[in-house]
């Protein structure tokens, strides 16, 4: 088993099994809370509570399976910035559908 | 002219391309980089590139949903109970194994182990063939209670859910009107329409995947040169992260009300 800073031929860091492992374990048990958390009776918070989950799976998944907490400063910002845009993009989206024609949809 | 500069140069540049023997550095180092360690980060920047145009394309059909939801709030709650929570999960379960099988595989392709590659290659390849019969039953529900859009479409299960007693035991919807009823096909639209594209991802990912098993088994990936098995990863993750917000807007945030 190598160790997670292990250095490979090309002097980029290898991230061994014991992270993914980990990471593995944390997704399946992110799952079963979120599918947990739906049936309960929780109003407006279903939403919040299922994205919130999905949302912190979604970034164990690109922090460590897709090695971005290892990658290089161009790469973080690279997928900070993309992030980023996507939610300028809905957020100012959906806060224009919201705020126009209060109530007649 | 034999003797002019341009031709003596042209002379000059095919002896040494043809002694250049790639003995200074790795037969896969592309002459216009300076090392593989600039080759990497040029081609991980590339590929994340690629997949922030895809972040895009998906969060415009992320933002349809969003916004339809809002207006016909009724008929998407109720749409989205005609859908298995179990099934969903299994799926679920299944994308994120596969995600953790081709995170092994990378690891395996940069400490060289060939056999461990290609095993972690073909469970990848059974574990996305496994979603995809998955949402085959999940299609075929649907096709048979006439739930996909277009000239068949049924308003049954909406404007009479008595009507569809497996449902309705689990959720005791009320009737919805006729006009709101209709909305539910803009909601199976939607549901189509990103599990759809999704699953396109999916195969597309299967097929490639099928490529590399084939070159993993002849060592391509084991001598050093990852690129390829690593950016095929962060594809496969990529995936893997929209099926897990469909999983939550789909089935998980309209099982009440």
């Amino acid at each position: 088993m190598s160790e997670p800073n292990e250095q490979a031929h090309n002097g980029h860091q290898v991230v061994g099994p014991a992270v993914y492992v980990a990471i593995l374990f944390s997704l399946l048990v992110g799952t079963g809370l979120t599918v947990w958390a739906s049936f309960l009776e929780l109003g407006p918070w279903n939403p919040i509570i299922a994205l919130a989950i999905a949302t912190t799976k979604a970034m164990l998944v690109v922090l460590f399976f897709m090695h971005v907490k290892y990658s290089t400063k161009l790469t973080k910002l690279t997928v900070f910035a993309g992030i980023f845009m996507f939610l300028v993009l809905i957020s100012m989206t959906l806060s224009d559908y919201i705020s126009r024609a209060w109530g007649s949809w | 002219m034999p003797d002019s500069p341009v031709m003596a140069h042209k002379t000059d540049a095919s002896s040494e391309s043809a002694d250049h023997s790639h003995g200074q550095h790795p037969p896969y180092l592309r002459h216009h980089f300076e090392s593989v360690e600039q080759q990497a980060d040029a081609t991980n920047f590339a590929m994340w590139l690629f997949l922030l145009t895809e972040i895009m394309f998906f969060g415009g059909l992320f933002t349809a949903y969003l916004i339809y939801r809002n207006w016909y709030y009724p008929a998407f709650v109720a749409g989205s109970h005609q859908l298995n929570v179990i099934w969903g999960t299994t799926n679920t379960v299944v994308l994120i194994l596969s995600s953790f099988t081709m995170a092994m595989g990378v690891w395996c392709a940069e400490t060289q182990r060939r056999k461990g590659l290609v095993l972690c290659l073909i469970l990848t390849f059974i574990l996305g063939l496994g979603f995809l019969g998955i949402k085959t039953i999940e299609y075929s529900e649907k096709i048979e209670k006439h739930h996909v859009p277009g000239f068949h479409y049924s308003l049954q299960s909406f404007v009479d859910p008595a009507s569809d007693p497996e449902i309705f035991k689990e959720y005791h919807d009320k009737p919805l009107r006729a006009d709101m009823a209709r909305h539910t096909e803009v909601y199976f639209s939607l549901y189509f329409l990103m599990t759809g594209m999704h699953a396109l991802h999916m195969i597309i990912g299967i097929c490639i995947l099928g490529f590399m098993i084939f070159r993993a088994r002849a060592g391509a990936y084991t001598s050093g040169h990852v690129t390829f098995v690593e950016n095929f990863g962060l594809y496969w993750h990529f995936v893997d992260i929209i099926w897990i917000y469909l999983f939550a807007l789909l089935y998980l945030i309209s099982r009440h009300q």
